[in-house]
């Protein structure tokens, strides 16, 4: 079974769901597909194993077969190839690497070649099977470094899925394929506000859902009550505590912080567990 | 003309809260929202929409049933698997075009994609320019450059010297459309793990991109020496540390009121941001170093 878990805001506590989860089961295999900002290695302390180079496919132009014809700047739809007189410009971090003008190109002068967007590592944190991707500073495009990295799914374990905040393409690259998403989100106008948005891209992409409401003592009632109006259920809610926050910020997982969250966080699995279960049955 | 960035690398370390007590303390300014995804400044600015216009980010495949024989080279030639069973999945696809050019029998064309909505509105502190991208739309970044483009504009007409711009979070496309050729970031961090890592990158892509900046910590005392950390840290790259702010449950109660924290309430919080806010302006007088 593939959990991602997923939230419209920020700093919600997605990571810190998704690794207490991971630390709290047996089989588990963790993605953290956040490649902007990777956190989960800081609460796992994997044992890195593997290291992998992630390149997408760029033109590179051979300047003795091209005629300069543009036929290449007139297919790209990014703007990223551009013919100027005697002479191709190439922008790659426009380049969405589709392979269209090394396709077009009549004088076959386009070849491709690899461009590095970022890193994929895999390792062990104790029984947990790790992955992460990094995207290297600078790059804007994370899906292309996403999917690569969710070819290391491992469908015999449960997988947890970590993915970033938000509701646009990186997010429905990591969330895509899942069979259950959790979104966490905090009892707030923002939280709720971002909240609505995550729900609308999870039901877009068909796939069953829930909600984590974390620090459920700050802030108002509304997310409740949104929802109750939505037939969203709350799986588990978690208290505002300065003791949680300060383990939070050394990195110290919840559940070795609390080691009684272990059992909730197993009961939150069995409630995604049944109702898959039911909604297949 | 000055442009501000207010970014975070981890989302929701107080970057909006911080975004919207600028707003109420600087003085003619426009207001840009560069978070076109999970946009919440609007949740706190009320902003009445003035003007609404349709964003178009790019063009999509539309596949003609009757053109089609079923021969596959679309399939085969897509590199996004977006293609199934002669479908296209517009979740999938990225509008590369690549299908409509290879297609013997002319069965795709692309079309202009409808991707969002853009909004130039008014606040009580002056005009905002803000963005909503529909759900699972793709191409961010150019909703935020046409969002700073507008606020621009806007400057111009009403003689505005200052733009301050509410940043997404991550470091990826919409972060550096929003960052790219501003006269100052100010990243907002936590003294956490986590914070102090996602600094690190945020900062990284502003050296990249050669644009000044300086950093908040946010609730510094959750741990005061992840602060020290962070202080040295910027320290060694010769990046100002413009603000420690304590953690206060007063932030949430503002928001939840609607209400920025400095017209909320007068106490150390909001003390702390009015000075940050001072060394700002004057920084974004004089230059701030890199
Ligand atoms: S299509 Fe080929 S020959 Fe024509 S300008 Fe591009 S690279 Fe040169
Ligand atoms: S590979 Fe695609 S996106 Fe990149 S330059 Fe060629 S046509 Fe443009
Ligand atoms: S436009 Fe590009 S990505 Fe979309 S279906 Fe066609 S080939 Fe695939
Ligand atoms: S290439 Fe054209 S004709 Fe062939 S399957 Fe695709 S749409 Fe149909």
């Amino acid at each position: 079974m593939i959990i991602s878990i997923s939230s419209g805001k920020g700093g919600t506590g997605k990571t810190t769901i998704g690794t207490n989860l991971a630390l709290s089961l047996e089989g588990v295999q963790y993605v953290d597909c956040d490649v902007e900002e990777p956190n989960g290695h800081i609460f796992l302390k994997p044992q890195i194993e593997e290291r992998i180079s992630v390149g997408i496919p760029v033109p590179q132009v051979d300047k003795s077969k091209c005629t300069y014809c543009g036929e290449c700047a007139k297919v790209c739809e990014f703007n990223a190839i551009v013919v100027v007189k005697e002479q191709v410009l190439f922008f790659p971090e426009l380049c969405h690497a589709c392979g269209g003008c090394s396709y077009i190109c009549p004088e076959d002068a386009i070849e491709e070649v690899e461009r590095e967007i970022g890193v994929i590592e895999r390792g062990k944190a104790g029984g947990i099977e790790f992955v992460h991707g990094i995207l290297n500073v600078g790059e804007p495009m994370a899906p292309p470094l996403i999917r690569t990295e969710k070819k290391f799914i491992d469908n015999g374990k449960t997988v947890i899925i970590d993915s970033s905040p938000g509701t646009s393409c990186p997010v429905v690259e990591a969330v895509k394929g899942s069979d259950f998403c959790l979104l966490v989100t905090e009892p707030t106008p923002f939280g709720l506000n971002d909240l609505r948005l995550a729900v609308e891209m999870v039901r877009k992409l068909n796939i069953p859902l829930g909600v984590l409401v974390n620090c459920c003592d700050i802030g108002d009632k509304e997310v409740w009550q949104y929802c109750e109006y939505e037939s969203i259920p709350v799986l588990m809610e978690i208290p505002h505590d300065r003791g949680i926050a300060e383990a939070y910020s050394k990195g110290i997982p919840l559940v070795e912080e609390i080691p009684e969250y272990r059992s909730r966080f197993q009961d939150l699995y069995n409630q995604i567990e049944k109702r898959l279960q039911e909604e297949s049955g | 003309m000055k442009e501000l960035t207010v970014i975070s690398g981890k989302g929701g370390t107080g970057k909006t809260t911080i975004t919207a007590a600028f707003a109420a303390l600087a003085q003619g300014q426009v207001m840009a929202d560069g978070d076109v995804d999970a946009a919440d400044l609007h949740l706190i600015l009320t902003p009445r929409i003035k003007k609404e216009e349709e964003f178009f980010g790019g063009r999509a495949p539309l596949m003609d049933k009757d053109k089609c024989d079923e021969c596959g080279i679309c399939m085969e030639l897509c590199r996004f698997e977006a293609i199934r069973d002669f479908i296209i999945d517009p979740i999938s696809c990225e509008g590369c075009g690549l299908c409509m050019h290879a297609c013997p029998n002319d069965a795709i064309t692309m079309e202009e994609k409808f991707s969002g909505h853009w909004f130039i509105s008014d606040t009580r502190f002056g005009p905002m320019v803000h963005g909503k991208l529909g759900i699972a739309e793709e191409n961010s970044g150019k909703l935020v450059s046409l969002v700073r483009q507008q606020a621009r504009l806007i400057a111009e007409e009403e003689n505005k010297d200052l733009i301050i711009i509410d940043g997404p979070p991550g470091i990826g496309c919409p972060v550096i459309a929003a960052m790219t050729g501003v006269d100052l970031v100010l990243a907002v961090t936590e003294p956490t793990l986590s914070g102090i890592h996602d600094l690190e990158r945020v900062l990284g892509v502003a050296g990249h991109f050669s644009v000044p900046a300086t950093v908040c910590v946010n609730k510094f005392d959750i741990n005061t020496e992840n602060t020290e950390k962070i202080k040295e840290y910027c320290r060694e790259r010769n990046i100002e540390v413009v603000g420690e702010i304590p953690y206060d449950p007063i932030v949430t109660k503002a928001m939840v009121a609607g209400q920025s924290i400095t017209e909320y309430d007068s106490g150390v919080v909001t003390d702390i941001i009015k000075k940050m806010w001072a060394r700002i302006e004057t920084g974004l007088g004089n230059g701030f170093e890199r």
